[in-house]
C-alpha cells in the first residue's frame, strides 16, 4: 500500500537472490533477442527470397540451426543455471531466523527466542543473512518478495526455508503467489529492511507486552479476544493475527489498507466489505464499544 | 500431379452399404470416422467459445484496479472453468477430431480400426463436457483452478459439489481420450494402405501416433490424481490430507506427470499440421523427414522427464530439481530441429501466402517467442522469480494458444474444404488471421512485463499503487479484439456452408491421400484402396495406382468390392502386406448407450447416491455385454 512509487519488480535486485537473478535475466534476454532476431530474420528471408534451390542442403540447415545453435545457447544457459543455483539459498553463519506461517489470508510472523509475534509485516536488518522458515497449517501458499528473492511455497506437512540477504534498506512488497482460495489476491505483506540498530530497537519494542491503554477491558470482554492475542492481557486467541503492537504496523488486513483510525474502524465494523472472503466475522458492537476498541488498538504501539 | 479418382464400380451398391440412417437415428448411431471427426471439431469449438467468453469476462474484471464487476468467488470459478474447458474440452478433443477425420484418409483406409469405439469416445467426450458444463449452468462451478491443487480442493477447505464436477469430469473425459488414443495407435499400425511403410507415413500421421502413445502413458496419472482426490472427497480417504498422513506434493507430482506431457500432447499434432501445410504451400516436400519424425518421437519421450519444472518453488532439493531443469532445456533441441526443418522447407520452396500458410507463419513467430520464454522458465533459479506470475501466463498462452490454436485455425482453412466440399473465404480468412495475430501479441506480450512487475496469477483484483493498471487495461482491450478475430473465422465457416466456392478433390495441389478422393469425402472414403509408392503419393509422376481385389482372402477388400461390402483391409504393421479385412460395423446405438450408462455412474457419484451409480454400473455392464455379443454386422 505504501509503495506508491513504482511497484515491485524482479529487476530491482535489492536482495542477494534477486540481484543475482537480474544478471541471469539480462543474459537470458540477450540470448533470446539474438535467437529471435536470427530466426525471425531467416523466416522473413525464406518467405521473400526469390524461389530457388538452397546452397545449403536440408540436412545442413537442420544440423546447424536446429541442433548446433540450440546446443551452444543451451550450454551457456546451463552454466548460468548451475552457477546461480550453487550460489543461492545456501546456509550462512549468523543468520536471523524468522518463522512465517501462511494463514487464510494473512501472514503470521515470529522471531524465535524473542517471544515476538506479529503479522503481515516482517522487519529485518539490512546486510544480515536471513533464514525465513515457511510453514502452513491450512492450504498451500507461496512467499514472494519480487524485489528481493524468488518464491518458496508454504506447504502443509512440509517445512521450507528461504535464505537471502537484503542489500538495501526499504519497505518491500510481499505477495502470496500460490492460489490459496477466496482472498488470494489480498494476501500481501510488507518487509521492512532497516539498519541493524533500528531493527534492534524495533525488536525490543515488539518484545514488550502491550501498553495498558484504556479500552483494554472492553477488548478483553469482547468477541475479539476469542481469536486475537494481545500479549500481557487476557486476550489469548490464536485464530487471527497477534495484535500486541498493531498500531506500530503500516497496514491492515494482509496489507489491504493503510493502518488509519478510519480504516481500522471500517475493517472491524464490516470485514467482508473490505475483503469478501475474510474469515473474521463482523462482531455486533455498540457504538461506545467500537469507539473504545478502536481507541485501544490505536494505542497499541 | 494429382490422381484420378476411381469411380465406384457400382455407385448405388457402395452408397447403400455405407450410408447412415436419416435424421436423429443416424446422428446417434453413426460410426463413420468422418462424421465423428467433424462433430468432435464442432463440439470442441463450442467449448472454445464458452471458455473464451469466460476469459473475456475475467479480462473485463482486471481492466481496472479495484474493479467490482466480479467478486473473488466468481472470478475464481471463471479461471478454473476457463482452463479446464480449454485444456480438457477444447484443445485435446479438437485435435482428436482432426485426427479422426484425417488419419484414416491419409493412410488410405475406409475407417478407423475400432469404429464403434470411436463413436463411444465421442459420446463420452460430449457427455463429460455436458457434465462439467452443468456446473456452469447450475452455478456450482469448481473454484480450485484447472490444476485443483490439494489441500485447497480437499473437502475441509472446499466443501460442496463444485470440485466434484471437476474431479469426476476429468476422470470421465479421460476415458474418451484414452480409448481414442488406443484407436489411433492401432489404426496407424494396422490400417495403412499397401506400400505406406512407416518410412512413408505422412508427418501428420507420425504426430498422431506420438499423440496416441503419449496419451496412453500420461492420462493414467491425471486419472489417478483426480480419482484419489474424489476418493478423499466422496469416501473419506486421506491420500492428500496432510492432517491424516496424506501428502500434498504427491498430488502435484501426479498432476504434472500428466500435465506437462499434455502440453506436448497438444503441441505435437499441431506441429504435424504445420509440417503438412508448410510443405504444401512451399510447393516442395518437407525438409528433413527423418529428422522431423525423430524429433516428434524425441519430444514425446523427453516430455515425460520435465514435470518437476512446475514445482521448482516447492522446496525440493536443488540437486533433484536440476535434472528436470536440464531435461526442460534439452527439449529445446528437438524443437529446434522442427523449426529449422520448416525454415529449410520455405527457403528452397515457392511460398504461396494462402490463409492456412499465414496461420503457419504466425505460428512460427509465436511459437518461437513461447519457446524462448520456455527456456527461461526452465532455468530453475529464474523460475523462482517468475513462476505463478503473469510471466508464466504469457508463456503458456504463447504455447497453448499461439502455437496450438493458430495451427488449428490454419487447419480449419486447409481441411474444411475436404470436410464440407466448400472453400472458405480467403479474404475473410486473411482478416481473421491479421486481427488474431496482432491482438494476440498485444494481449499476451505485456503479460510478461506484468509478471516481472510482481503480478501473481489468479488474482481477482489489484491495488492501483502496484503500478499494474495501464498494462492490464491494454491487455483487456486487446483480448476483445482477439475474440473478434476468432469470430471472423466462425462467420467464415458459416458463410462457406452456403456460399463457399465448391472445392475440387485437391484444391491445394497437395501430396497426401485425403486429396485423392472427392470433396466432400464420400462415405466409403476410397472405392479402391490406393497403392502407395512414395512419401508424397499425389506428387509422384504418373497417376496414383489403385489396388485390385485379389483372390487371396487377405486382399478381398482392397478393390471396389471392399467398398461394396463395407470392408477395409488391414495390413502388417511394418511392411503393409495385406493381412485381412475389417468389416466396418454397421451403425449402432450401443456406444451411445454405453456412454450414457457411464454418465449415470458419474452422475450418481456426483450426487452421492449409490443407487444411481449402482444402476449406472449395471446398465454399463449390460451395454458392454451387448457390445461384445453383437457382431459388427448386426444392426443394433
Amino acid at each position: 500500500m505504501l509503495l506508491a512509487a513504482a511497484g515491485p519488480s524482479i529487476l530491482h535486485g535489492d536482495g542477494s537472490e534477486s540481484h543475482r537473478l537480474v544478471g541471469v535475466w539480462w543474459l537470458l534476454l540477450g540470448l533470446a533477442v539474438v535467437v529471435v532476431i536470427v530466426v525471425v530474420g531467416l523466416v522473413v528471408v525464406a518467405l521473400v527470397r526469390r524461389p530457388g534451390p538452397s546452397s545449403l542442403g536440408d540436412d545442413w540447415w537442420i544440423a546447424a540451426g536446429g541442433v548446433a545453435l540450440p546446443v551452444v545457447v543451451l550450454l551457456v544457459v546451463a552454466v548460468a543455471t548451475v552457477d546461480a543455483t550453487a550460489h543461492l539459498r545456501i546456509r550462512k553463519p549468523d543468520e536471523l531466523r524468522v518463522e512465517v506461517v501462511g494463514r487464510r489470508w494473512w501472514w503470521d510472523v515470529r522471531y524465535p527466542g524473542t517471544g515476538v509475534v506479529t503479522a503481515n509485516e516482517i522487519h529485518v536488518p539490512v546486510g544480515r543473512p536471513l533464514d525465513i522458515g515457511l510453514d502452513s497449517d491450512n492450504v498451500t501458499h507461496s512467499f514472494w518478495l519480487p524485489d528481493l528473492a524468488g518464491k518458496v511455497d508454504l506447504i502443509p506437512g512440509q517445512h521450507n526455508d528461504l535464505r537471502f540477504t537484503v542489500r538495501q534498506a526499504g519497505v518491500y512488497q510481499g505477495l502470496c503467489a500460490e492460489y490459496c482460495g477466496l482472498e488470494h489476491a489480498k494476501m500481501h505483506f510488507l518487509l521492512v529492511a532497516e539498519s541493524p540498530a533500528r531493527f534492534e530497537t524495533w525488536l525490543a519494542g515488539q518484545r514488550a507486552g502491550a501498553l495498558d491503554a484504556t479500552g483494554r477491558t472492553v477488548f478483553e470482554q469482547s468477541a475479539c479476544a476469542g481469536c486475537h492475542t494481545v500479549r500481557g492481557t487476557e486476550a489469548v486467541g490464536t485464530k487471527g493475527p497477534d495484535l500486541t503492537h498493531l498500531a506500530s504496523r503500516q497496514t491492515l488486513a494482509g496489507d489491504t489498507v493503510d493502518n488509519t483510525a478510519a480504516e481500522l474502524r471500517a475493517w472491524i465494523t464490516d470485514p467482508q466489505s473490505l475483503k469478501r472472503g475474510a474469515l473474521m466475522p463482523a462482531v455486533p458492537l455498540s457504538r461506545a464499544q467500537l469507539d473504545a476498541i478502536v481507541a485501544y488498538l490505536r494505542g497499541l504501539r | 500431379m494429382s490422381a484420378e479418382i476411381t469411380p465406384p464400380a457400382d455407385p448405388h451398391a457402395v452408397s447403400s452399404a455405407w450410408e447412415d440412417p436419416a435424421g436423429i437415428v443416424g446422428f446417434l448411431t453413426s460410426v463413420d470416422h468422418k462424421r465423428i471427426g467433424v462433430r468432435y471439431i464442432y463440439t470442441a469449438f463450442v467449448f472454445f467459445v464458452i471458455a473464451g467468453l469466460l476469459a473475456l469476462v475475467m479480462r473485463a474484471q482486471l481492466a481496472e484496479p479495484k474493479n467490482h464487476l466480479l467478486g473473488p468467488g466468481a472470478y475464481n470459478q471463471l479461471f478454473t472453468m476457463h482452463g479446464t474447458l480449454m485444456i480438457f474440452f477444447f484443445n485435446t478433443p479438437v485435435l482428436a477430431g482432426f485426427g479422426n477425420y484425417l488419419v484414416p484418409l491419409m493412410i488410405g483406409s475406409r475407417d478407423m480400426a475400432f469404429p464403434r469405439l470411436n463413436a463411444f469416445s465421442y459420446w463420452i467426450f460430449v457427455l463429460s463436457g455436458l457434465f462439467i458444463g452443468a456446473s456452469l449452468v447450475s452455478g456450482h462451478m469448481p473454484d480450485g483452478g484447472w490444476f485443483a491443487y490439494v489441500p485447497y480442493t480437499n473437502p475441509t477447505f472446499n466443501p460442496g459439489v463444485g470440485m466434484d464436477f471437476w474431479g469426476l469430469g476429468v476422470v470421465f473425459t479421460g476415458i474418451s481420450t484414452t480409448v481414442g488414443a488406443v484407436n489411433f495407435i492401432v489404426t496407424i499400425f494396422k490400417m495403412r494402405a499397401p506400400g505406406m511403410t512407416l518410412n512413408r507415413m505422412p508427418i501428420y500421421v507420425w504426430s498422431m501416433l506420438v499423440f496416441g502413445f503419449m496419451v496412453i502413458f500420461a492420462v493414467p496419472a491425471i486419472t489417478l490424481a483426480a480419482g484419489l482426490l474424489e476418493l478423499d472427497r466422496l469416501f473419506g480417504t486421506r491420500f492428500f490430507d496432510p492432517t491424516g498422513g496424506g501428502n500434498v506434493l504427491l498430488y502435484q507430482h501426479l498432476f504434472w506427470f500428466w500435465g506437462h506431457p499434455e502440453v506436448y500432447i497438444l503441441f505435437i499434432p499441431a506441429t504435424g499440421m504445420v509440417s503438412t501445410m508448410i510443405a504444401v504451400f512451399s510447393r516442395r516436400k518437407l525438409a528433413g523427414y527423418l529428422w522431423v519424425a525423430t524429433a516428434l518421437v524425441g519430444v514425446g519421450f523427453i516430455s515425460f522427464g520435465v514435470w518437476v519444472h512446475h514445482m521448482f518453488a516447492t522446496g525440493m532439493p536443488a540437486m533433484a530439481m536440476s535434472f528436470f531443469s536440464a531435461a526442460s532445456l534439452i527439449i529445446a533441441i528437438p524443437s529446434g530441429v522442427l523449426f529449422f526443418a520448416w525454415i529449410a522447407t520455405m527457403w528452397s520452396g515457392r511460398v504461396t501466402f494462402t490463409t492456412p500458410m499465414l496461420f503457419c507463419i504466425g505460428f512460427l513467430v509465436i511459437f518461437l517467442l513461447g519457446g524462448v520464454t520456455g527456456v527461461m522458465v526452465a532455468v530453475m533459479p529464474f523460475d523462482w522469480q517468475v513462476t505463478d506470475t503473469y510471466f508464466v501466463v504469457a508463456h503458456f498462452h504463447y504455447v497453448l494458444n499461439g502455437a496450438v490454436v493458430f495451427p488449428i485455425f490454419g487447419a480449419l482453412y486447409y481441411w474444411m474444404p475436404k470436410m464440407t466440399g466448400r472453400m472458405l473465404s480467403e479474404r475473410l480468412g486473411r482478416w481473421s488471421f491479421w486481427v488474431m495475430f496482432v491482438a494476440f501479441n498485444i494481449t499476451f506480450f505485456p503479460m510478461h512485463l506484468l509478471g516481472m512487475e510482481g503480478m501473481p496469477r489468479r488474482v481477482y483484483t489489484y491495488d492501483p499503487s502496484l503500478g499494474w493498471d495501464h498494462l492490464n487495461l491494454l491487455v483487456s482491450a486487446a483480448s476483445g479484439f482477439f475474440g473478434l478475430g476468432t469470430g471472423l473465422t466462425f462467420v467464415n465457416i458459416a458463410w462457406s456452408r452456403f456460399r463457399g466456392a465448391p472445392a475440387t478433390a485437391d484444391p491445394w495441389a497437395a501430396d497426401t491421400l485425403e486429396w485423392a478422393t472427392a470433396s466432400p469425402t464420400p462415405h466409403h472414403n476410397f472405392t479402391a484402396i490406393p497403392v502407395v509408392a512414395s512419401r508424397h503419393p499425389l506428387w509422384d509422376k504418373g497417376a496414383l495406382t489403385w489396388a485390385e481385389t485379389t483372390d487371396d482372402p487377405a486382399g478381398r477388400s482392397l478393390g471396389p468390392d471392399g467398398a461394396r461390402t463395407r470392408t477395409t483391409p488391414w495390413t502388417s504393421g511394418a511392411d503393409t502386406r495385406p493381412e485381412g479385412h475389417l468389416r466396418v460395423p454397421l451403425d449402432t446405438v450401443v456406444p451411445f448407450l454405453l456412454a450414457c450408462a457411464i454418465g449415470v455412474v458419474f452422475l450418481g457419484l456426483l450426487v452421492d447416491r449409490s443407487v444411481i451409480w449402482g444402476l449406472g454400473l449395471a446398465l454399463a455392464a449390460v451395454n458392454g455385454l451387448l457390445w461384445a455379443w453383437r457382431t459388427e454386422l448386426d444392426a443394433v
